[in-house]
Formats: C-alpha cells, structure tokens, sequence
C-alpha cells in the first residue's frame, strides 16, 4: 500500500510480529531436512512477514525494508543456488543434484546425503520468498499497459 | 561424461538460461537475446549428439540425485525421445533466428522477461519429452503451459482473455491427468513408467485403472487439443505475438500428443489400449470429427493466422487418428505427421508474421499478385509449406497421410479412409484459396499503363526473418524425399506389441 | 450400500468439491469466481492424493530413535504428501498467473464480467 495504515495498533504490530515470522521461517527452513518443513514453507513464512510489512507500513519504509526491485534478480539467485548444487555434483562426475559428492571437507558421503539438502532449502527459501513478494508488488502496480 | 548426461542437460540447460536472463537483464537489457540464441543452439547441437549416440549405443537412462528408479526420478532418453527432442529443438532455433527481428516489433522493451519465459517453456517441452516419470511429466506439463499463458498474454489486446481462457482449460487439463496419475499410483505404488507397464497386466482389470486411462486421455487430449477439447486453441493461436504462435502452435501441441502417444501406448500397453478397451476407437473417432470441423472451419476464416489456428486442429486430428488406430502403420503416420506438421505450421507461422510485419495484417483478402513479386521468397516457402500440407507426393506432407490411410486400410476402417480422403480436398481448398490469389489475381489497384509490373520492386523481409522460414521449407523437400530413412529409423522405435 | 457410502465419505466430499469447482469454471459468468473454482477444484484433488494416502495407527516418517525403522507399518508414505506440496506450488503459480492476466484484462477492459467482456471486444 502507498500510504500505509493510521492506526497506532497496525502500525506496532506489523513492526514488531514481522521480525518474529521471519525467525520462525528461518526455523522451518533450517529444520527442513530432519523434521516437516523445509525451504518452501519457510520461504513463504518470509514472505508473509515482508508482505505484512507492505501492507501496514507507507512506501517509503518498506522499500527501504525490502526493494521491489530485487523481487526477481533475487529469485532467479536463489534458484541458481539450487541449480548450482545440482550442477557441482555433475560435474564432480555424479548424477544432477547428487550432493553427496559436494566438496566438503569433513563430512562423510552419507553426512552430506543428510546435509546437501539444506544448500538446496536455503535456495528454494531465498526464491520463494522473493517470488511471493514481487507476485504481491506486481499485482499492486498500476503503472503498464 | 556429457554422453550419460545428455538427458539432464536438454530441460536444465534452458531452466539455467531462463535464470541467466532476468539475473545477467538487470545490468543490461540487451543480453538477453544473445544468451537465448545461444541456449537454444547448444540445446540443439547436443540433441543432435545425442540423437545419433542414442541410435548408435542404445538407451541412456538418467538417474536424479543418483537415486535408482523406482525410487528416484528416472529420465529416459530413448530413440523416439532423442528423436522428437532433435525437432523440436531445431524448430525453437529457427523460430528464435526469427524472432531476433520480431520480437523486437511485437513485445519492445519488455525481452528480457519474454526471453526468459521463453526458455522455460522449452525447459518444460524437452522435460515432457525426455522424463520417465509420471509426476515429473505433470510437473512439466504445468511449467510449459504456464509459460505458455505468459507468452500468448503478451500479444494483442484481447490476447489476455485468450490467455485466460487457455488458462481454465488447460488447469481442467492437467488437473484431470493428475487425478489420472492418482489412481494409477494408488493402485500400482508407482509413478515410474517403465515399472508401471510391467506391474499393470497384473492389475489391470480393475475399474480404476480404466477411470485413470480415460482421465489421462482426456487431460493430455485438452493440451494437444483434439476435437471436442479444442477451444482455447484459435483465440490463443490468433492473438499471440508471431514468436509466441510460432513456438506454441509447431512445438506445444506436438509435445502434448507425444506425451498421450509415450502413455497410451508405451505405458498401458496397446493390448489394454485398443483391445481389452475401445478407447482407441474412441480417440479415432474424436479426430476424425477434428480433421473434419477444422479443416471446415479453416475454409470459413478471413484472417491468415485463425485459419492455420483452425488447421491446426486439423491435423492434430490425423496424430490422434494415428494414435487410434494402433497399428505400426498408424504409429508410423502419427510420428511423421508430429515431425512434418511441426515443420509446416512453424513455416507457414512465420510466414503469416512476415506478413503481418511488413502489410500490417494478414488478412487473406488483401493478398494478390503483388505478393509474389514483392514477397518472392516468403511466397515461396508458403508455397512449399502448403503443397506439403495438402499432400502432394514429393513433399513430406504426403508420406504422413499416406502411411496414415495405408494404417486404415489395414485395420479395415473405411470411413476414416475417407475422413482422410475428404481432408486432404478440404486443405486443398483453403490452401489454394490462398495460392490462387498469390498467383493469379491482379492488384485491385489502378496500375497505370507505362509503368510495367516489373516496377513492384522486391520488398523481401530481412534475412533474419526470411531465412528461418526458407529453411523450414527446403527441411520440407527434405524430409520428404529422405523419409525412407526415416521410416526406417521409426521402426526401431515401436512400443512392443504393436 | 450404506456401508459403502460410510467407508468412503471421503472421497464422497472429493467428488462434490471437484463438481463444485467444475461448476465455478464453467457457469460462473465473473472471471475472478472462475478463479476461484479453479483454486477449489486443485485442492480436491490435493485432498483426494492426501485421504488416499492415510493409514491409521501410523506416524510421521521421521527417523525416531525409539520406532524400529525395520517396521514400515509404522510409518505414512510420504511420497503422496511430497507430491502434493509441489502440487500445491504449481497450483500457486496457476493462481498468480491468472490474477496477473486477470489484472491485465480489467486494464483494458474495465471488467471482469464475461458477458460485458466479450461485447466489449466486438
């Protein structure tokens, strides 16, 4: 919203769930390999707690809390991040996506196995989240056609 | 190494540039063209590559994440795969060379992010072509036919509201194929579809492998677009920029029915298909309703690219009627009808965006003699397009129709004989329609005396637009009369039983 | 016959939300109410992969140090509930991509009534 909510109550609030929502999503991601969860969920957490913030607050703060702009380089990264995984371990000379051969010091193959999934979540989490919030800002310009 | 991993490569190859495009577009617009030309050149080298590997070394099969199917996704690069993974690569090349001049006229300053849809759509083509997996075939499905909506919608005014309709029937499409994998999967525990042809003899008398194989059939029908399912597709086809029409209408519709041939036909088996059922007759006779209603319809259309719309569904008609009749002559006038008809209505698109580029319309009431004298070469590959189209012997068209009729023959089934018959007479007329006022009508406009005809100079389109479509053309003459090795190479791709 | 209708009430109530959302795409005249019967009949589906994957008396497939990992009984398949959240995901990209062409028609048009639509355009 350009001019953002009046209400005192609105205002607080939004300011000071947001930051909780998006430590919970930080949570979800995080967890994601070893118990429900994982980068979508915790991605759209993310942006719930962004979007919240657009909602409430006026223009100018909450594109100073998160760009409009970044909305797609940033989600194109974060499916590059994914897509890199994949792309390490083929040409490591395993199959696409196969992490258990990430060049990681100190973790056994069947460790990484676990892990490798995590690189994965913190790419889907960062895309997911971005995505939601320029679906959100592209449905709410006025400015084309 | 890049051998076993050529089935990875083709859909990540694009899904890679299509998350190039937009990052690499934010420091400079003009980027985006270059890495897409590039993109779909490599994609096509490598399946060229892999096409001649796969008929030399036999079947690759891929592995994600190095988990073995069944448990993992497994993607199947076999020769039929290969093969229709090598046109439909080949055609997006020449349609991007064409669209270096066209997309710059239809969608302006917004490239990057049409480019980069447009990778992703081919991401999701070759992904539908090249996967063995039921799920994983969904999935691509969807991110074709979203990047499809995206495409159209960018066109003319009311291309939105084709879009959104194409939308609503397509979501029905794909959501009835998911239901369809459902009951397949509740009841076999598998979505892998090398394991679930060999677990299905067993289980196949049960009622919901029937519900599944008509769900399927009509959820792949809605995205290839046979007859009574057809109807998103002139608005669609209309209203879409030229790069767009030219990519959906020869490559979209083609994919769907390779899906529904790879299903119906290497899945559940030919036996349960078109034996212990009767749902091959049935998809015979939808297409041949098809054949009949768009070639019909085609005959009643002014405008030049609602009238390749309405053929379209046509001759999807004949692909499903290959598919119906179950048959190795059928399979082998589906298959070549999938590869000549891509040829010809990517051809015969470009020509009407040639058209559209440089009189503003492609109205077929405004063509005359002109045409040809300042349009030489374009007229030609319309030429060539359309004599192929309507059958005629040297051309690839004809070989198509002809394995398709001898298929009837051999199944005993006259009246599509003559639905095919019938069709071709049909083509004819609006083909001709059109070559009859190329070729002969004189401008309506007053010429004065002195001033010979000679004096309409050659107006021919750049080389980049032009060149795409010649080539088409001259891949017509070719395939045609080199289609023995085709054939030939076709008969190794039969599923068993047929 | 009754019995058969308790046993599968479930699928029942798939089959009613699916119709309903069939009814929204097709006879709804407002195009953002065949969005939402869109959105209605993803989830049946949805649901019908989730009901058909129940078992009862099972759990999470979470490695547990206390539940054997050789006793399968114990845990729910997860691959239909895996297949359902990117089911879930396309569904969401469907939707955005029709409110976002939903947006781009009521520019043009000024509605998103299907009758006034199609007489604008004439």
């Amino acid at each position: 919203m350009k001019h953002g909510s009046t209400s005192p109550i609105i205002l607080l609030l939004s300011r000071v769930i947001s930051p909780y929502i998006m430590l919970f999503g930080m949570y979800v991601i995080f967890h994601g390999h070893y118990s429900p969860g994982g980068g979508f969920q915790g991605g759209a957490m993310l942006a719930a707690s962004i979007i919240l913030l657009r909602i409430a607050l006026e223009e100018k703060v909450h594109q100073m809390h998160f760009n409009s702009k970044l909305g797609i380089p940033l989600g194109a990264l974060g499916v590059l991040i994914f897509f890199g995984v994949g792309l390490i371990s083929l040409l490591l000379g395993g199959y696409f996506l196969d992490y258990k051969l990430l060049p990681i010091p100190g973790y056994t193959p069947a460790d990484l196995h676990s892990f490798g999934i995590l690189f994965i979540e913190l790419g889907i989490g960062l895309a997911v989240m971005s995505v939601l919030v320029s679906i959100y800002d592209n449905l709410l310009e006025d400015d084309d056609v | 190494m890049i051998e076993k991993n050529i089935p990875a490569i083709l859909p990540l190859i694009f899904l890679a540039a299509a998350l190039l495009i937009p990052l690499l577009g934010v420091w400079k617009k003009a980027v985006a063209y270059p890495i897409a030309i590039l993109t779909v050149l490599a994609a096509a080298s490598v399946s060229v590559y892999g096409f001649i590997y796969v008929l030399l070394n036999g079947t690759i099969r891929y592995f994600f994440g190095g988990w073995a199917p069944p448990i993992g996704i497994e993607y199947v690069y076999d020769p039929l795969a290969s093969f229709v993974a090598l046109v439909i690569n080949f055609i997006a090349l020449l349609v991007l060379t064409h669209g270096y001049h066209a997309v710059n006229i239809d969608v302006k300053d917004r490239q990057v992010a049409y480019y980069s849809v447009v990778m992703l759509l081919l991401a999701g083509f070759n992904g539908m072509i090249i996967t063995g997996d039921l799920f994983n075939l969904y999935v691509f499905i969807e991110i074709s036919s979203l990047s499809g909506y995206a495409l159209i919608a960018v066109g003319e005014k009311r291309a939105p509201f084709a879009a959104f309709r194409y939308l609503i029937i397509g979501t029905i499409g794909a959501s009835f194929y998911l239901l369809g994998i459902g009951f397949l999967y509740f009841m076999s525990g598998t979505l892998n579809m090398n394991d679930l042809a060999s677990i299905l003899p067993y289980i196949k008398d049960s009622p919901a492998i029937l519900v599944s194989l008509i769900l399927i059939v009509i959820g792949l029908g809605i995205k290839m677009a046979i007859f009574p399912m057809h109807g998103w597709l002139p608005d669609s086809y209309t209203y879409a920029p030229t790069t767009s029409s030219s990519l959906i209408a020869p490559i979209g519709t083609k994919v769907g029915a390779y899906a529904l041939l790879r299903l119906v036909l290497f899945v559940f088996g030919v036996e349960y298909f078109s034996k212990d059922l009767q749902v091959a007759e049935l998809l015979a006779i939808f297409s041949c309703g098809g054949i009949i209603y768009g070639s019909v319809m085609a005959i009643a259309q002014k405008e030049m690219k609602r009238m390749l719309a309405y053929s379209s569904i046509a001759q999807i008609g004949y692909i499903g009627l290959g598919i119906g009749l179950a048959n190795p002559l059928g399979f082998i006038g589906a298959l070549l009808h999938l590869i000549n008809h891509a040829f010809m209505k990517a051809c015969l698109f470009l020509v009407a965006g040639n058209l559209r580029v440089k009189t503003g319309s492609s109205d077929i009431s405004q063509m005359d003699d002109s045409f040809r004298k300042k349009y030489p070469w374009t007229m030609a590959a319309f030429t060539v397009a359309a004599l192929s189209m309507v059958g005629i012997p040297p051309l690839a068209g004809f070989f198509s129709k002809w394995y398709l009729a001898l298929g009837t023959i051999e199944n005993n089934s006259w009246f599509y004989l003559a639905v095919i018959l019938i069709s071709s007479l049909l083509n004819a007329v609006y083909f001709f329609r059109i070559l009859e006022k190329v070729y002969m009508r004189s401008p309506e406009k007053y010429i004065p005396v002195d001033s010979d005809i000679a004096e309409i100079r050659n107006e021919e389109v750049k080389p980049s637009m032009l060149l795409p479509a010649v080539a088409l053309a001259v891949g017509l003459i070719v395939l045609g009369i080199f289609n023995v090795l085709l054939v030939d190479q076709i008969y190794k791709m039969m599923p068993a039983g047929l | 016959m009754f019995e058969l209708i308790i046993g599968h009430y479930d699928y029942l109530f798939i089959v009613v939300l699916i119709t309903i959302g069939l009814y929204g795409m097709i006879i709804k005249k407002n195009l953002v109410k065949k969005v939402i019967g869109m959105s209605i009949f993803q989830s049946a589906i949805i649901l019908f992969y989730i009901s058909s994957a129940v078992k009862s008396d099972a759990t999470v497939p979470i490695l547990v140090d206390e539940l054997s990992t050789a006793e399968v009984i114990t845990y729910i398949n997860p691959l239909p509930h895996a297949l359902m959240l990117t089911a879930i995901v396309v569904g969401v990209a469907t939707v955005g991509v029709a409110f976002a062409l939903l947006v781009l028609i009521y520019k043009r048009y000024n509605t998103l009534d299907e009758k006034e639509l199609i007489e604008r355009m004439k």
